[in-house]
């Protein structure tokens, strides 16, 4: 089966981060995803969490350019949400009745094993940049994130002049490289 | 060369930021150098983690601000779930167990008691004696002197039962018949006619088998009569017959009509017979009569929940018990002499009479029964 147009679409909005695209995923999985978290012992912030996940997994697929859907948009992200959520479940020692019995429409392992990988490596960053402290976290978010570039991070921060921002950049990165790399290795070759 | 302007170039270089020439000049340094090619390495995987890792937090943000938003302007509805369906989910399995566990119990314990318990037919049978309203009035009485703190001077009235029924004359020297249920356990029996006069009695023989009972009216106000203007039937009934019933359901005598609905009364009771008719309680005792002024029985109860099933007992039961009262030695000492000779009236002065004649004539042998 091939997704139509406007399912095509939507996921090359998603992949841009465009809001009207994202909200328009919102309005038509949501309450499917809801009914089916509450529907087996969830609450409403459970559904939430559950959903909005699966979006990132979908959206970080769709990021990748090599992304084919070979089902229905709503296939997938009801597929991805019954896996989160049998997940959650399990480590919420939770009863989850009939859910785990259900057959399973499309195989989503492989998807949620990359999505879980990065996760681990992007919870390793968060803490690697929340150990830099201030100004070292907000000067690399503001550069690496958020793109600005070194003569307005000067002015932001109140450097003097870009240089002296650029040195405290540099510090700052070869720091944060130190502790990720550090967290990188052990994990990848442990 | 400073080695943060080597990570500056690096970063310009992995971005395609340099001009060809620059671009030229840093990959031969890229290869000659293995050091600046191991940074550049380590350097994209790093730039790269950055890039995603931005991605995956704008992604979030964007996600949880369109949530709001969408929450916010309605456009998508929480669904009800309260704190006990939250509860329920979490312990329904808990709930399931312990209904389980309380249902096995209860069927268990029912099976058990039904497996043990005697089997009794359940009586679903209604006297129709009445209670007298007298109790009523006195126990009234006492509750408001209670109520008033009022000294409870005086003998307090007993609270003794006063039951209320029917009976009928069935031998002229003041023998009357009732049911043996509207006697009870009383020792002091009161009569009263239709015309208000009330006579004393004595209990003869109480048959509870047969619920019949017989009295003696003792007063000297008492004028027996020369004959009786109805007879008691000894033969048998007919289903459909018509018959008509006098009794005092008030205080007032009361008439009424109906048919032989089945010659067997309740669950197939061959002693009694069954009739329709208004009864109500103070109708027990009372005579049932056909068209001819026989009384064919005595009405004593009727079927609770039932319209219209109300029982007599078939009038032969009469005879049976005055026998059984003849032969019973130990009624023998106190004796009376005229107790062996009651005779049932056989023949029926009414019998060619309009309705409304029967009744004046019958209804003055029809009594109020008291027992208190």
């Amino acid at each position: 089966m091939t997704t139509d147009s406007t399912e095509q679409e939507l996921l090359r909005g998603l992949a841009a981060n465009d809001r009207k695209a994202i909200e328009t995923i919102y309005r038509t999985y949501y309450s499917m995803v809801q009914t089916l978290v509450i529907n087996n012992s969830g609450t409403s912030d459970d559904a939430r969490d559950i959903f909005q996940e699966a979006i990132i997994v979908l959206y970080e697929k769709a990021k990748s350019g090599s992304f084919e859907l070979h089902a229905q948009l709503k296939t997938y992200i009801y597929a991805v949400c019954r896996r989160l959520w049998l997940k959650k479940l399990a480590v919420y020692k939770r009863f989850s009745g009939d859910l785990a019995n259900a057959r399973e429409t499309i195989a989503t392992e492989d998807d949620l094993e990359i999505f879980e990988h990065r996760t681990k490596d992007f919870e390793m960053m968060e803490e690697a940049l929340q150990n830099l402290g201030e100004p070292c976290k907000e000067l690399l978010e503001s550069y690496y994130i958020r793109k600005k570039n070194m003569s307005e991070i000067a002015k932001e921060f109140g450097y003097t002049n870009a240089e002296n921002a650029k040195n405290q950049k540099y510090k700052c990165l070869m720091r944060l490289k130190k502790i990720f790399f550090g967290h990188y290795n052990n994990n990848n070759n442990s | 060369m400073d080695e943060r302007l080597i990570l500056e170039s690096i970063e310009r270089y992995i971005r395609g930021e340099m001009l060809p020439e620059e671009r030229k000049f840093f990959e031969d340094l890229r290869k000659s150098n293995p050091g600046i090619d191991q940074l550049v390495v380590e350097h994209t995987v790093f730039l790269h983690m950055m890039e995603k890792f931005g991605d995956r937090k704008n992604i979030k943000s964007t996600l949880q601000d369109v949530h709001n938003e969408l929450f916010e302007t309605g456009q998508i509805k929480q669904s009800k779930e309260t704190k006990v369906r939250r509860l329920w989910l979490k312990y329904r399995k808990t709930v399931a167990v312990a209904a389980s566990i309380a249902a096995i119990t209860a069927l268990a314990i029912s099976g058990i008691t039904s497996y043990y318990a005697p089997r009794t037919p359940i009586n679903q049978l209604q006297a129709l004696n009445r209670q007298y309203s007298e109790l009523a009035r006195g126990q009234k009485s006492i509750n408001e002197r209670l109520n008033n703190k009022l000294p409870l001077k005086g003998p307090v009235p007993v609270e003794t039962e006063i039951k209320g029924g029917t009976g009928f004359m069935i031998d002229p020297k003041g023998y009357i018949v009732t049911n043996a249920h509207v006697i009870g356990n009383s020792t002091i029996v009161i009569v009263q006619n239709n015309k208000g006069q009330e006579f004393s009695t004595r209990i003869v023989y109480i048959n509870a088998a047969a619920d019949l009972a017989f009295l003696k009216i003792v007063d000297s106000s008492f004028k027996a009569p020369a004959v009786l203007p109805y007879a008691i039937n000894k033969g048998n009934i007919e289903l459909g017959e018509a018959i008509f019933t006098l009794g005092y359901p008030r205080d007032e005598i009361v008439y009424g009509e109906g048919y032989l609905s089945a010659k067997t009364g309740y669950r197939g009771d061959s002693l009694t017979c069954q009739i329709a008719v208004a009864a109500n309680p103070g109708n027990s005792g009372g005579p049932v009569l056909d068209k001819n002024g026989e009384v064919i029985g005595v009405l004593s109860n009727r079927q609770e929940h039932v319209q219209g099933a109300v029982f007599a007992i078939r009038s032969k039961n009469i005879f049976i018990a005055l026998d059984d009262m003849k032969k019973d030695s130990s009624l023998n000492s106190k004796i009376d002499s005229s107790l062996t000779s009651i005779h049932l009236p056989q023949t029926s002065t009414v019998k060619n009479l309009d309705r409304v004649q029967q009744i004046k004539k019958i209804q003055e042998f029809i009594y109020l029964v008291k027992s208190y």
